[in-house]
């Protein structure tokens, strides 16, 4: 199916550093989802140029064949990871989406090269076909790896634990099997991402399908029962290394943003809250001779609110919790964006000193009690949720749900869906974009941008 | 003279090519240097990678020189062919081959054990067959030491023009170009390689008959 180019695909670029010089984008990719599963979830194109004006309207969709995937995170065949000296397959074509229904465990895989605006369907990876070969279900982040398509999987096909992940060939989509040799005390799954300079991969864990599929549980919850880890892998002998607790206050940590610099080990996690005090945080891990170590960096408090105004859920607390949900660092490694889709607010830090963060930037848009407006709209709901930020760095794309049954949990109302764009000044400092705010009708969630973003690709070289 | 010559030009000419591309060998010293912050990172790779590549045409030398022992001249020329071109039909069927467990980190044994795999997935060796077959020594029967030396010569001279040629280009890309020239120069020349092996196991059966 993979095509073969006679120069290297122009979209790789060998370091970030060239990368963040990449032509600015014109088309995103942003997928949707029926929160009722009676509808198909869809591949929706979007303009993000400026210049037309169709700016930030939905130009194409296409449709699932199937209800009820629930489409969240995706990502490409292959990236920039091809140039990497020891697995170079440079001349491979970046142009197919693999899509995972989250709920259903099927890859859908879209070809965005005859019409970039209307892809298609070409290829469907069943969820049998993960169960078989790789023991895996519920395929949730997807990075195009220097020898293949690696996926990561929230459980096995009953629903419990393990998850891991799983690899794809990206010459032919069939599913290569489980990655782990030896997966030493790791259970709980959800990011992954590494540092391809020092041959090591990082697991972060959010809960297996029985304790999310339903709603968020309180009981786990206040527990402690959800991910409170992060997993240091070797990732050419594919083995657990080291294991890191946060501690069983910290649940839920989720994002992974290493530095993009192979040649630097450290990066960044968010955690959704703690249970002292139902603040979020986000924590720098570190090389510290041979081994990792983690630190939390950044504290970011919940919000005391009136129990009237606030979801069954919340009540007791008095608080809205920030629940900071996903995080984005820029290609040269200089800027932290945060999502806190509690109280809807998104941040920007400077992260020149990983262990010291500056904030530099704050936009509110929805919120659980806020419910901040854009300049075009009424107020929202939902909140900053999935970032994407262009590898220039000059623009981050925001959508608001989270996930269908927690999203009921936070925004019983039910989450109207929209999309925005803010703008990123050079020397620090938000804004919103006055032109480009649209709603969806259906959930959106991720958003990748054509050619590559700050989180599709990685890179082997400095 | 040029009938004792063009042998070993192009012994020295498939070096060179070796050395040229990136997927051979000299990217990867690049990335050690880069990622080292020095340009020894660069130097120290190119020796492990000539190891490694060294080893994987010398299976070939000692195979195409043992061989010549024990098989008339026509027979050898026949087994080249047949394992040329089917080599070449297969590379046109798997272009990509990348041998896997291998990353940045896999210091010089690991270099060399790379380099290995990836000349012996390339056919590094196997083109080499054609043109020992073509240096005089194996034309007439000689004694194995007569052969040997020559071999020994033959993988030599291959493996020197692939060292300069390699380590000229990885530190110039490193200290001067950078590894933009990547996305600009780096042709694939899969198809053609398949196409050559397969072309040159069909010359080498002209001359078995």
């Amino acid at each position: 199916m993979a095509t073969t180019l006679l120069r290297p695909d122009q979209t790789f670029y060998p370091s970030p550093r060239l990368a963040a010089k990449a032509p600015v984008e014109t088309l995103a990719y942003m997928v949707t989802f029926d929160p009722a599963r009676k509808e198909p979830d869809g591949l929706v194109t979007v303009d993000v140029d400026p210049k037309s004006k169709g700016f930030g309207k939905q130009i194409g969709r296409v449709d699932a064949p199937n209800v009820g995937d629930e489409f969240h995170h995706f990502g490409w065949n292959v990236c920039s990871s091809s140039l990497c000296p020891y697995a170079a397959h440079p001349h491979l074509e970046r142009r197919y989406l693999l899509v995972p229904g989250l709920r259903s465990s099927r890859i859908y895989v879209f070809d965005v090269k005859p019409d970039p605006k209307h892809p298609k369907l070409v290829h469907t990876i069943e969820a049998r076909e993960i169960a078989d070969r790789a023991g895996y279900s519920r395929p949730h982040t997807i990075h195009c790896g220097p020898d293949g398509i690696y996926v990561s999987a929230l459980g096995n096909p009953d629903g419990d634990a393990p998850g891991g992940v799983f690899v794809i060939d990206h010459d032919t989509f069939a599913v290569k099997g489980r990655w782990e040799l030896d997966r030493g005390p790791q259970k709980l799954a959800y990011d992954f991402w590494w540092h391809l300079g020092y041959d090591t991969a990082i697991t972060s864990e959010w809960g297996t399908p029985k304790m999310v599929e339903g709603g968020v549980n309180p009981e786990l919850l206040l527990a402690g029962e959800y991910g409170h880890k992060i997993h240091i892998w070797d990732l050419p002998k594919r083995r657990h290394r080291q294991e890191i607790d946060l501690g069983k206050e910290y649940q839920m940590v989720l994002e992974l943003r290493p530095a993009h610099d192979p040649s630097k080990a450290y990066g960044f996690v968010g955690v959704v809250t703690s249970l002292k005090d139902l603040s979020a945080s986000i924590w720098t891990w570190y090389l510290d001779g041979s081994s990792y170590k983690i630190e939390k960096v950044i504290d970011i408090p919940a919000e005391p609110a009136d129990p009237e105004v606030l979801p069954p859920l919340l009540q007791g607390f008095k608080a809205v919790p920030p629940l900071v949900s996903d995080i984005n660092l820029s290609l040269d490694d200089r800027w932290l964006y945060v999502s806190a889709w509690g109280t809807g607010e998104f941040l920007q830090f400077d992260v020149s000193d990983p262990f010291k963060p500056k904030k530099t930037g704050s936009v509110h848009l929805g919120g659980i009690v806020r419910k901040a407006a854009h300049q075009t709209s009424g107020p929202l709901n939902g909140g900053p949720q999935m970032v994407e930020l262009s590898r220039d760095g000059k623009r981050a794309y925001l959508t608001n749900s989270l996930y269908a049954s927690w999203d009921e949990q936070f925004y019983p109302e039910g989450i109207k869906s929209w999309a925005a764009l803010i703008n990123a000044k050079p020397e620090g400092g938000l804004s919103l974009d006055g032109g480009f705010f649209t709603t969806f009708q259906q959930r959106t969630h991720q958003i990748h941008l054509e050619a590559g973003d700050a989180s599709s690709d990685s890179y082997c070289y400095s | 003279m040029t009938a004792t010559l063009w042998p070993w030009a192009a012994l020295a000419l498939l070096g060179a090519y070796h050395g040229v591309n990136p997927g051979m060998g000299w990217l990867f010293a690049v990335a050690r240097g880069l990622q080292e912050k020095s340009r020894r990172g660069v130097l120290s790779s190119l020796l492990p990678i000539a190891i490694g590549h060294e080893a994987s045409i010398a299976i070939v030398v000692v195979a195409v020189s043992l061989t010549e022992q024990l098989v008339p001249p026509f027979l050898v020329r026949l087994l080249a062919a047949l394992v040329l071109v089917s080599f070449g039909v297969y590379k046109l069927a798997r272009p990509r081959s990348h041998p896997g467990g291998f990353g940045m980190r896999i210091g010089p044994a690991g270099l060399a054990a790379w380099s290995f795999l990836m000349s012996s997935a390339h056919g590094a060796g196997l083109m080499l067959a054609p043109v020992l077959l073509g240096l005089p020594v194996y034309a007439t029967y000689h004694s194995l030491s007569e052969i040997s030396l020559q071999a020994v010569a033959a993988a030599s001279l291959h493996v020197a023009a692939m060292l300069v040629v390699m380590g000229v280009v990885a530190v110039v890309v490193y200290e001067k170009v950078g590894l933009g020239i990547l996305r600009r120069g780096w042709f694939n020349m899969d198809l053609g390689w398949s196409f050559v092996l397969i072309a040159s196991g069909a010359v080498t059966l002209f001359t078995a008959i």
